[in-house]
């Protein structure tokens, strides 16, 4: 791989970068000890015993700083509270890219993992040294190593005998999973205590001494250039200090927050902007998408003979843009001291994000710094990477000043990536026996990730005087792929092709969100086999493990299947159904299955969803709760991605500006029960999990809707207008 | 120069008039809890208790707020000794990112102190003003159920007042 393409793939994925970084030996290291090899990059042990642990994640609502400490916790035999840890900043962690693709607990999980065990390892071999006893008549507990005549040894009075700023070795010994007394609990979250008391947990509560506010006036759509703005109304604001223009870059800057705000209405008001770029018809986007210039490429074509007399079925599925939603907007805090700029922010990915801002402030890498903190959930990739450019630039513009940017709103609404709208395609042939014996998918999306990457990802770019523009966008590629992530089945078939259709043109602002094309591609696989197990007269679980050979999916699907009372729920009351529906996430992290009962209101169109069981297999599960937690929230996010939403758009602006033009789920749609069971793999890896329901979920709603009105609904999303003009067909 | 009673105490603020509350709570006074979220009362984030009604702090101008007694999540309890609710939430770990948690934990218990003893139907309505994007609403209403278990065993058991927030 060319140096360029490597920076490609890191621009488009983050995450992946793990795999391509280091080259040669390192590459043997197990998850991120890949690009950080050295111990002291994971794991420091303080003279009085303290030890902090360092992770390149990012804690973003996901549970992460829990279960790393109890992975690290486990291994080093120390209480976890013992343990501080350190996530993502670019001036004291290893560089793992994004926290994103549910590839924490692989990378780091299994970084931290294997380092603990073996700075434990060293602290036995250090302690046998001083003892003058062999390592095997040693233990580990409560943070010493201990003695079998009663002497022990903490690991602050070990810690200078065991320097490590060594390399990790391959193989480091791991406890027996069966002895864990940590790892596989459910550790309640160590950041719960704060956030529902009102503790200090977030960016947008990070209060600087001397900290000013400031707001951005964003042009009113894509590519509109500011003609002309008096300021003199605005500066003459109470706590006004400073506006700043640079092009069509406007921002405002004041003493106090609500005088930001007062401000920042002023100025939007005394702003002429030029038209901006057109934007398509949304009633015909599923056309327009169609017909963009498409690059396909066929990721699977594994060819057989069709037999004779089989059925063919045919199906096209839509999705529409929709939004990450946020609920809080996006928020930065920036100090410029010296030539050193520091910048708080909520981005995934504090190292590419310094990459990006530092091109777009011409300035070295080296003299920016940063560091995470928490933020409102992101679920990919929303205002996060371009609020902490704007905290960087207007830091810039107020040096020695920390200013704190804060979206609006309509700002994280109309500006943040959007998921792109996707159109698949399958056409399938069942034999006489109702197996499936070819299989022809297409996806056709734009990228799923224009992540930062260089500076022409970030919003503030394109408005500066000197504007910079976006990178061309690159797919993903496979196995985990980007727009056709998940589009290739696990089923077995004879016959399968599926292409991707890359779409580089890009009507709206697209980047990741949680589960990128896996979302769409699972409603289409898993709508179309409820269609396939109808049209086979084959009860949909059935007709799931008739096709399936992997012991681990047909394991959550029959638990899933248990659980809901499958059989039982074959009769239900009127206008009641159940709906099923499974996928692996990337076909190699979590295995999930859905299922669910919903009613459906033949007058007005209105579903209800009354209940759904979901199986999991994580592999070894670091806290139970937690990934329960993900799967469950997951769940729940799907359904209302799946009923209800679809961003609107005019032909000049982003209509879809708040939350009554964009509505959510909200508690009366939630379901009477929700149930999570898991099945624990100890000693198997970690297989990520926070976008493993998302998929499976919508189309087990699809299904559901489907045997409870007799209709099949086939363009996200499910909407009660959609379900009315279906029944009334 | 107006004076405001939050969590029992009074505050003298000097603030602009059209100032809303969310902005003083957070801004002046520090107290974070309560979160930015739309400014348009659509999500909640933002709720506070005003003389025990569940409030958008983000459209309640603090100006008209003096001889009230407002109550925000600090209010309620402290990470080292949380209150009845806040323990509810923790046992059920009712949070994801948690930045809506705060406001429903304020919206929940103007519900209680109302009615200790709410349906499923009228928890779901009352929680209905505000949103949550992870999608840990089916947590948010069995913490929600808890804690009204919680206050009903505690108010039989020991007799009024309860001085200890934990139970």
């Amino acid at each position: 791989m060319t140096e360029l393409s490597r920076r490609k793939l890191f621009a488009a994925t983050g995450a992946l970068v793990v795999a391509f970084a280091v080259p040669g030996q390192a590459a043997a290291l197990p998850g991120s000890l890949a690009v950080q090899p050295k111990l002291e990059g994971w794991i420091r042990i303080d003279a009085d015993g303290r030890v902090t642990v360092f992770t390149g994640k990012a804690e973003l609502g996901q549970g992460l700083r829990t279960a790393l400490t109890q992975i690290a916790a486990e291994q080093l035999d120390l209480p976890p509270a013992r343990i501080t840890l350190v996530t993502a900043d670019t001036a004291r962690t290893a560089n793992e890219g994004y926290t994103a693709g549910s590839h924490s607990m692989q990378d780091s999980g299994t970084a931290i993992l294997n380092a603990s065990a073996e700075v434990r390892a060293l602290l036995l071999d250090a302690a046998a040294t001083k003892l003058g006893l062999p390592v095997a008549r040693l233990s580990t507990q409560n943070g010493r190593v201990v003695a079998p005549d009663g002497r022990s040894l903490g690991y602050g009075e070990l810690a200078g005998l065991v320097p490590l700023d060594r390399n990790a070795s391959p193989g480091a010994k791991l406890k027996d999973p069966a002895s864990h007394r940590i790892s596989g609990t459910s550790l309640p979250r160590l950041d719960i205590p704060a956030k529902v008391t009102g503790g200090a947990a977030y960016v947008q509560d990070l209060k600087l001494p001397g900290m000013v506010h400031a707001r951005i006036v964003r042009p009113p759509s894509y590519g509109a250039t500011l003609l002309e703005v008096d300021t003199k109304a605005t500066e003459a604001l109470p706590g006004v200090l400073r506006i700043v223009r640079d092009g069509s870059y406007l921002a405002v800057i004041a003493r106090s927050e609500w005088q930001a705000v007062v401000a920042m209405r002023s100025l939007a008001g005394a702003a002429k902007w030029s038209p901006g770029r057109a934007l398509p018809d949304q009633a015909g986007i599923f056309d327009t998408i169609r017909g963009l210039p498409d690059r396909p490429m066929v990721i699977r074509d594994s060819q057989a003979p069709v037999p004779d007399g089989t059925r063919t079925l045919t199906a096209r599925y839509h999705r529409p843009y929709a939004l990450h939603g946020s609920i809080g907007p996006s928020c930065a805090v920036g100090l410029m001291e010296g030539d050193a700029l520091t910048v708080w922010t909520h981005t995934q990915g504090v190292f590419p994000d310094r990459a990006a801002i530092a091109a777009l402030l011409k300035m070295p890498p080296a003299k920016l710094r940063c560091i995470h903190m928490e933020g409102s959930g992101c679920y990919g990739h929303n205002g996060a990477d371009d609020a902490a450019a704007d905290a960087a630039l207007l830091a810039r513009a107020m040096p020695g000043t920390p200013v704190r940017v804060q979206w609006m709103r309509e700002q994280e609404h109309t500006w943040e990536p959007y998921t792109p709208a996707m159109v698949t395609e399958v056409t399938a042939r069942l034999d006489t026996a109702g197996k499936i014996v070819a299989w022809d998918y297409g996806v056709w999306s734009n990228t799923h990730s224009t992540r930062p990457g260089g500076a022409g990802e970030l919003v503030a770019g394109w408005s500066l005087a000197e504007p910079t523009v976006p990178s061309a966008p690159v797919p993903i590629p496979q196995p985990e792929g980007g727009g056709d992530r998940n589009a290739i089945p696990l089923y077995d078939v004879p016959a399968m092709k599926v292409t991707s259709h890359f779409l580089a043109e890009m009507p709206l602002r697209v980047s990741a969100m949680r589960g990128l094309g896996a979302y769409m591609n699972v409603f289409s696989i898993e709508s179309f086999m409820g269609e396939l197990a109808e049209a086979a007269g084959i009860d949909p679980v059935a007709f799931r493990l008739n096709h399936l050979s992997d012991p681990r999916a047909r394991d959550v699907i029959r638990l899933a299947a248990e659980k809901f009372g499958w059989d039982a729920a074959k009769t239900l009351p009127p206008d009641h159904g159940r709906g099923f529906a499974f996928a692996r996430y990337k076909n190699l992290a979590a295995y999930c299955a859905v299922a669910v009962e919903v009613a459906l209101d033949r007058a007005s169109g209105q579903v209800r969803v009354l209940r759904a069981d979901l199986a999991v297999d994580s592999g070894e599960a670091v806290n139970p709760n937690g990934i329960a937690n993900q799967i469950q929230g997951g769940f729940m996010q799907s359904m209302s991605w799946t009923l209800f939403e679809e961003l609107h758009w005019s032909p000049t602006a982003i209509t879809s500006r708040d939350w009554s033009s964009y509505p959510i789920l909200r508690f009366n749609a939630a379901p009477g029960a929700v149930e999570v069971h898991l099945i624990n793999r100890p000693g198997l890896p970690y297989l990520g999990t926070g976008e493993a329901s998302q998929g499976p979920t919508s189309a087990a709603l699809a299904n559901a809707i489907a045997d409870a009105g007799k209709i099949r609904l086939r363009q996200l999303p499910l909407s009660q207008a959609r379900i009315k003009a279906a029944l009334s067909a | 120069m107006i004076s405001l009673t939050i969590n029992g105490q009074v505050h003298a603020v000097d603030v602009d008039p059209n100032i809303p509350l969310l902005y003083v709570l957070r801004d002046e006074l520090g107290l974070h809890g309560a979160k930015y979220g739309c400014g348009l009362g659509q999500c909640g984030a933002c709720t506070v208790m005003i003389d025990g009604q569940a409030v958008f702090s983000c459209l309640t101008p603090a100006i008209v707020m003096e001889g009230r007694q407002i109550k925000t999540v600090e209010g309620l309890g402290t990470a080292a000794h949380p209150g009845p609710l806040q323990q509810a939430f923790i046992d059920e770990q009712a949070a994801q990112c948690g930045y809506c948690i705060a406001g429903m934990i304020m919206r929940a218990q103007a519900l209680l102190e109302r009615n200790p003893n709410p349906t499923d139907a009228e928890i779901r309505a009352q929680m209905q003003p505000n949103l949550c994007r992870c999608g840990t609403h089916m947590r948010i209403l069995a913490a929600i159920r808890r804690a009204s278990l919680a206050m009903q065993h505690a108010a039989l058991e020991k007799p009024m007042p309860v001085k200890e927030a934990v139970p």
